[in-house]
């Protein structure tokens, strides 16, 4: 039988950093305790990310991977799923371009709930094919609470199974307990904390301990072989504390990335553990631990196909993307939390015909345009006829999302509402000879103009403030 | 074999209301201040006309769909009459449909008639629309100016020309403009403004500043049309005639293939090409006497002057700068103040360009007057330069 383990694993953080400084100086009339907690920056999604896209941007990189297999299954965990009745994952595995024979399910509930889903994939399965899992949360925390700073955004996404893996997987641990460190109600916007002194002393030390203990227990291995601790807490001192507890080496604590991007919440341990990866060698140890009502400790060990896998769409990659932001009211507005005057252009209905979006559901989700049979013209939209030779046999399919292209005419539209002026528009064409008239995102005035190397990402397009269902689709960015 | 629609039709009357922030008035009293100006112009009774056509773009913000509202307000009689709709070029279209139904012999007089009524939105700019079910899914939504500033990035790639100097070719296009239109007193905007504010006003799309873009305005404008014959009939002595009219709307390869460079509008390159040999026009430069352009923002304007033949490719920048379109110049363009500053009802707009051809092949444009006008071209663009539709017409003094 072929060692069971990560197939694959990619990050996503999104591109906007919010100054803790910032956010501090913001309150510092009321507030001016939360300037000891104002060190770094957090990631935040710009107006039209959120767990779906982010989730869509990490499997993506994911995919691209070398590893093969068939895909069985995939799972996305999230705290903050768009959609409470509509499931987010086969939603995701659309955008992807997955093939549609796929288990797919949605999970959370916890901030463990990756952890407990990647346990869930390698017990008890049977041989066939491998399992997807995408992790992806966007946090909303109350302005002014600690949480706020705390909190940042961000996906990762991970292929488990058999066959050339990049971490054997080793074995896992559960504890399921009624340790109520912070909850949100059903319907509810925010989470509400217990004091942190607690949750250290009675949650952290005595549930992760145990939980560990278990594993390296059952696993016959001793503390000392552990090279990769990865558990988040945003509690200062907790994790070495654990560790120290653990009989763990003080250096195998990983860096939680606070000071880069914040607490990213179910995709958290995921994201450390694909960090780990980036400079485990063969034969290192890796436990990665996630907290919650319990706890989940899964072990790995680094295999020599992992010097093969990096450094492609690692952490360190989707990190130093980051752009830093001073505006506070930006976080808050794309979040939400603040309703700026966008104007009387703002008043549109955003009502999405569903029975269109399904009829054009391969245009719309996956961005997959139309190649003409009789002269190979590749195109989108697909029309019922060729626009370049007018024949109107069917056309055969030419996914678009990963083509690459130049931005042929463009515009910073200051007139339009938009969630994040200026308003990039233009012309995209792609190598392939499809051209389409598109959104720009992420875009840098100051190297940007025809000609500019654009990659595809997936994004919301509209809000619907009346019914709640956002409506997704491609945008370019630039590369890089 | 088709002939053509040069010299089968004469226009006998025309009208246009004051154009402008109209708080005043609804669609109905625009069309009406345009149609009794007409009327009285042709010298005929309502009733001798025989079929209508109104146009009007945005039924939403207006006063709905379907030409009712036109047979009502001017109190039609019950004759046929036709609501058309092509975005801008909608009082074009308005146009043609009447000039082709005296041509077909169908109806002896007919009345082409547009307006629109934007100043009701509550806010600046054209109101924001959607673009159908599955538009809505795939498509942006830009501005009107930011469709067109692209047009600015597409022409300075393929030229090689600086963001300064192109700027300044755009902000002297609206300099002239503005000129013009303080000489007109329909226009919405009668004010000169100075370069150095044109080139300094807040950006709108990128090159567009604020006076790189038309007035959005309330307005109608109106033709009454007939044969020559008839024309002649009812002792019409001087008569204007339609030379051409040509209509020509994206097939979609701007926008999904490689082959548009984003420089130029190639449905006005095809209507302006049917046109001048509809009307018998070899040497446009030098034969076409006027123009009124859909000058809806300054770049557009600079590409048209390529798109028309007038300018070589690449040189309009040089023709703009040398004021070859200005009141006194080789081509005297936007002499009326143009949708910059006359303004632009969207479904009156067609009309009112062939209006002030009208008046100055009749020599009677007063101030604006000019010399021994021969043709007046006048021109709509519909939509966005990548996906868009064009209209010409040409008007003439009838050579029979």
């Amino acid at each position: 039988m072929s060692e069971l383990g990560i197939k694959a694993i990619a990050a996503y953080v999104p591109r906007l950093r919010m100054d803790r400084a910032a956010i501090a100086a913001a309150h510092a009339w009321a507030l001016p305790g939360l300037r000891g907690a104002a060190k770094g920056e957090r990631a935040f999604c710009s107006w039209d990310e959120d767990s779906i896209t982010m989730g869509v941007e990490s499997l993506r990189a994911c995919l691209r991977s070398t590893a093969s297999g068939e895909l069985r299954s995939l799972t996305f965990v999230s705290t903050t799923p768009v959609f409470s009745d509509l499931q987010n994952a086969s939603m995701v595995a659309a955008a992807a371009g997955l093939p549609a024979a796929l288990s797919t399910l949605d999970a959370g509930g916890s901030l463990r709930a990756a952890t407990s889903a990647l346990a869930r994939a390698f017990s008890g399965r049977d041989d066939d094919g491998d399992a997807l899992l995408v992790s992806a949360d966007a946090r909303r925390a109350k302005p002014g609470s600690l949480q706020e700073l705390q909190y940042g955004a961000g996906s990762v996404s991970l292929r488990v199974g058999r066959g050339e893996v990049i971490a054997r997987f080793l074995g896992s641990a559960s504890t399921a307990s009624p340790f109520v460190d912070h909850f949100r109600a059903e319907g509810e916007v925010y989470d509400y904390q217990w004091e942190e002194r607690w949750i250290r002393d009675e949650g952290y030390m005595k549930i992760v301990p145990e939980v560990v203990g278990r594993l390296l227990k059952s696993t016959g291995v001793k503390p000392a072989d552990i090279d990769f601790l990865c558990l988040p807490s945003t509690i200062a001192g907790v994790v070495p504390a654990v560790a120290r507890a653990l009989k763990l080496k003080p250096e195998s604590v990983v860096d939680s990335l606070a000071a880069r991007c914040g607490d990213t919440g179910t995709p958290h341990p995921l994201l450390m553990l694909a960090l780990a990866l980036e400079t485990a060698q063969p034969g290192q140890k890796i436990l990665v631990v996630g907290f919650g009502a319990g706890a989940d400790a899964l072990l790995f060990e680094a295999t020599p196909a992992l010097a093969a896998h990096r450094p492609t769409h690692g952490v360190t990659q989707t990190l130093v993307r980051g752009v830093t932001d001073k505006h506070y009211t930006r976080l808050l507005s794309f979040a939400g939390e603040l309703r700026l005057d966008w104007g009387m252009r703002s008043e549109t209905d955003a009502k999405t015909a569903l029975s269109q979006f399904y009829r054009a559901r391969e245009q719309v989700v996956s961005f997959t345009g139309g190649r003409c049979t009789a002269c190979g013209a590749i195109q989108f939209p697909v029309m019922p006829a060729c626009v370049k030779c007018g024949s109107s046999e069917p056309m055969s399919r030419a996914p678009l999302a990963d083509e690459p292209a130049k931005v042929a005419t463009c515009t910073a539209d200051w007139l339009m509402f938009y969630p994040a002026p200026p308003l990039y528009v233009g012309l995209v064409q792609f190598d392939n000879g499809a051209r389409h008239i598109m959104e720009m995102v992420d875009v840098d005035p100051a190297n940007f103009d025809v000609g500019t190397p654009l990659r595809m990402v997936y994004r919301i397009k509209e809000k619907d403030s009346l019914r709640h269902y956002n409506r997704y689709f491609w945008k370019a960015a630039p590369v890089g | 074999m088709a002939t053509g629609i040069k010299d089968k039709v004469a226009i006998i009357g025309m009208g246009c209301s004051k154009f402008g922030e109209r708080w005043d008035c609804g669609t109905e009293h625009l069309l009406n201040e345009a149609f009794q100006e007409a009327l009285k112009d042709a010298g005929i009774e309502k009733s001798q006309i025989g079929a209508a056509w109104y146009g009007s773009a945005l039924d939403r913000v207006n006063v709905g769909n379907s030409a009712i509202p036109a047979s009502t307000a001017l109190r039609l009689g019950g004759i046929p009459v036709t609501r058309v709709e092509n975005m801008c070029a909608t009082g074009t279209e308005a146009l043609r449909g009447a000039a082709y139904a005296v041509a077909a012999g169908a109806v002896d007089i007919a009345l082409a008639i547009g307006a629109e009524k934007l100043k009701d939105t509550g806010y600046g700019g054209l109101p924001v629309q959607t673009k159908g079910t599955l538009n809505d899914l795939i498509m942006p939504y830009a501005s009107a100016p930011g469709g067109f500033a692209q047009l600015a990035a597409g022409y300075r790639a393929k030229y090689g020309v600086s963001k300064q100097d192109l700027k300044r070719a755009m902000g002297r296009i609206s300099w002239r403009s503005h000129q013009n239109g303080a000489k007109n007193p329909k226009a919405h905007l009668q004010k000169e403004v100075d370069l150095d504010t044109i080139l300094n006003a807040p950006m709108i799309a990128d090159p567009l500043g604020m006076y790189d873009c038309c007035g959005v305005s309330d307005g109608a404008a109106c033709a009454i049309v007939t044969t020559p014959d008839i024309a002649r009939g009812l002792g019409k002595k001087d008569l204007v005639t339609i030379k051409a009219l040509q209509l020509s709307l994206s097939s979609g390869r701007e926008a999904s293939t490689a082959e548009w460079d984003g420089s130029y509008v190639l449905n006005t390159r095809i209507a302006a090409k049917r046109a001048y040999e509809e009307a018998g026009i070899t040497r446009p430069r030098e034969q076409v006497s006027m123009m009124e352009v859909h000058d809806c923002f300054s770049i557009t304007e600079l590409v048209t002057m390529e798109d028309l033949f007038i300018s070589p490719d690449g040189g309009a920048v040089k023709d703009v700068m040398d004021g070859f379109f200005d009141a006194d110049g080789g081509v005297p363009c936007q002499i009326d103040g143009g949708l910059k500053c006359f303004g632009h009802p969207i479904g009156a707009s067609g009309l009112r360009m062939a209006y002030e051809n009208y008046l100055q092949l009749l020599g009677r444009a007063g101030q604006r007057q000019l010399k021994n006008p021969v043709y007046g071209l006048s021109h709509n663009l519909g939509g966005v330069p990548y996906n868009c539709l064009s209209s010409i017409s040409i008007l003439g003094l009838s050579s029979g």
